[in-house]
């Protein structure tokens, strides 16, 4: 049933012990300063040449593929849930396009759980959200699972380096 | 410049050393410059005045604002985890009493397995989770050993939980978030 073996042509970044550290590093910020690439570059004991070389290559072969400061969505008037649905699995590629046929959805991951479908529902406001998720219900004769976010504890990615 | 206009100009006196601050218009041009990421060159704040017709100083000025005012939340760095190798992921789900919920999403986030970590409402009968942890692993036994030693470590065997690994995503492409584009939900 799933594809998995998609992911077998995925080819695997190889990440050098600067490319590990430098990503580390960056998920804490990016000074803001005229040159701050040589400030990370001064913190590797690198130069900032190779620093941004590495950061090119990175987005590149696509391991990274934002850069920059992040805007509160909220902030900025947006508004989102994370949304789940059990569907029965005669009916799993069915309701895959129902739900992706929303322009609302993004990031739909089959999981494994009765609760089996998860995605991300991304609006203008909280109003326009809940309308999605009810036509997403009609759509699909499916309850939806609806679980906005409350609070996000803070977390980075580390790469043992 | 007319940055320099009338307007702002009893503040620049006052503040010398203060830019002017963008106008509106130039404000927009920058949050959308800076929601498709920043240009990965030697000088990238000065790239970008140049695009909006500022100077640098402004430039930097208006972000580390926007930082003081909570609007930049913090850095981002988007990393495609199954180019790295990590294939297994498992979204763990918890039912934490609402006093602790707190404590325990500090300690989690501790981690460095886990990458996101969000308390979400529960939705009774169906749902009693309401802590969920993001945690990426190269394969699914791997995953669970982690998930097993985190439990014990924090003395959370107790507590009710569900593992969710995931599969390929259908749609991996950030939504629309309005009219901005966003893609941290």
């Amino acid at each position: 049933m799933d594809k998995s073996s998609r992911h077998a042509h995925t080819e695997l970044a190889e990440l050098s012990l600067l490319d590990k550290r430098l990503i580390n590093l960056l998920q804490r910020g990016l000074p803001i300063t005229e040159r701050p690439f040589l400030e990370i570059a001064e913190q590797l004991n690198s130069s900032e040449d190779e620093v941004l070389e590495r950061l090119n290559h990175l987005m590149s072969s696509k391991v990274l593929t934002r850069f920059g400061p992040m805007f509160d969505a909220v902030c900025l008037g947006g508004a989102f849930t994370l949304a789940a649905l059990a569907v029965p699995e005669d009916r799993f590629e069915e309701v895959t396009q129902q739900v992706n046929s929303f322009d609302e959805v993004a990031h739909n991951y089959r999981r494994t759980h009765h609760f089996n479908m998860w995605f991300v529902v991304g609006a203008e406001s909280e109003a326009e959200v809940n309308q999605v998720i009810s036509d997403i219900e009609d759509k699909t004769s499916l309850p939806v699972l609806n679980t906005p976010k409350l609070e996000e504890f803070y977390v980075q990615l580390y790469l043992p380096a | 410049m007319n940055l320099l206009s009338s307007e702002n100009h009893a503040e620049t006196i006052k503040e010398a050393a203060l830019p002017a601050p963008l106008s509106a218009s130039q404000q927009d041009a920058l949050r959308a410059i800076l929601e498709s990421g920043l240009p990965h060159v030697a000088q990238p704040y000065l790239s970008i005045a140049k695009q909006i017709s500022a100077t640098q100083a402004q430039v930097l000025a208006q972000i580390a604002h926007w930082q003081e005012d909570g609007l930049i939340k913090r850095f981002g760095l988007v990393v495609k985890h199954r180019k790295l190798g990590f294939n297994a992921n498992a979204m763990v789900v918890w039912n934490i009493a609402d006093h602790q919920v707190n404590e325990v999403a500090a300690l989690l986030s501790s981690c460095t397995e886990v990458s996101l970590c969000y308390r979400r409402p529960r939705r009774l009968p169906d749902w009693p989770y309401n802590l969920f942890c993001m945690i990426h692993g190269t394969d699914r036994a791997i995953v669970l050993a982690q998930i097993a030693a985190m439990t014990k470590k924090f003395a959370l065997e107790a507590v009710q939980k569900d593992i969710l690994f995931s599969f390929k995503a259908y749609k991996q492409q950030g939504a629309r978030y309005g009219k901005r584009g966003l893609n941290n939900g």
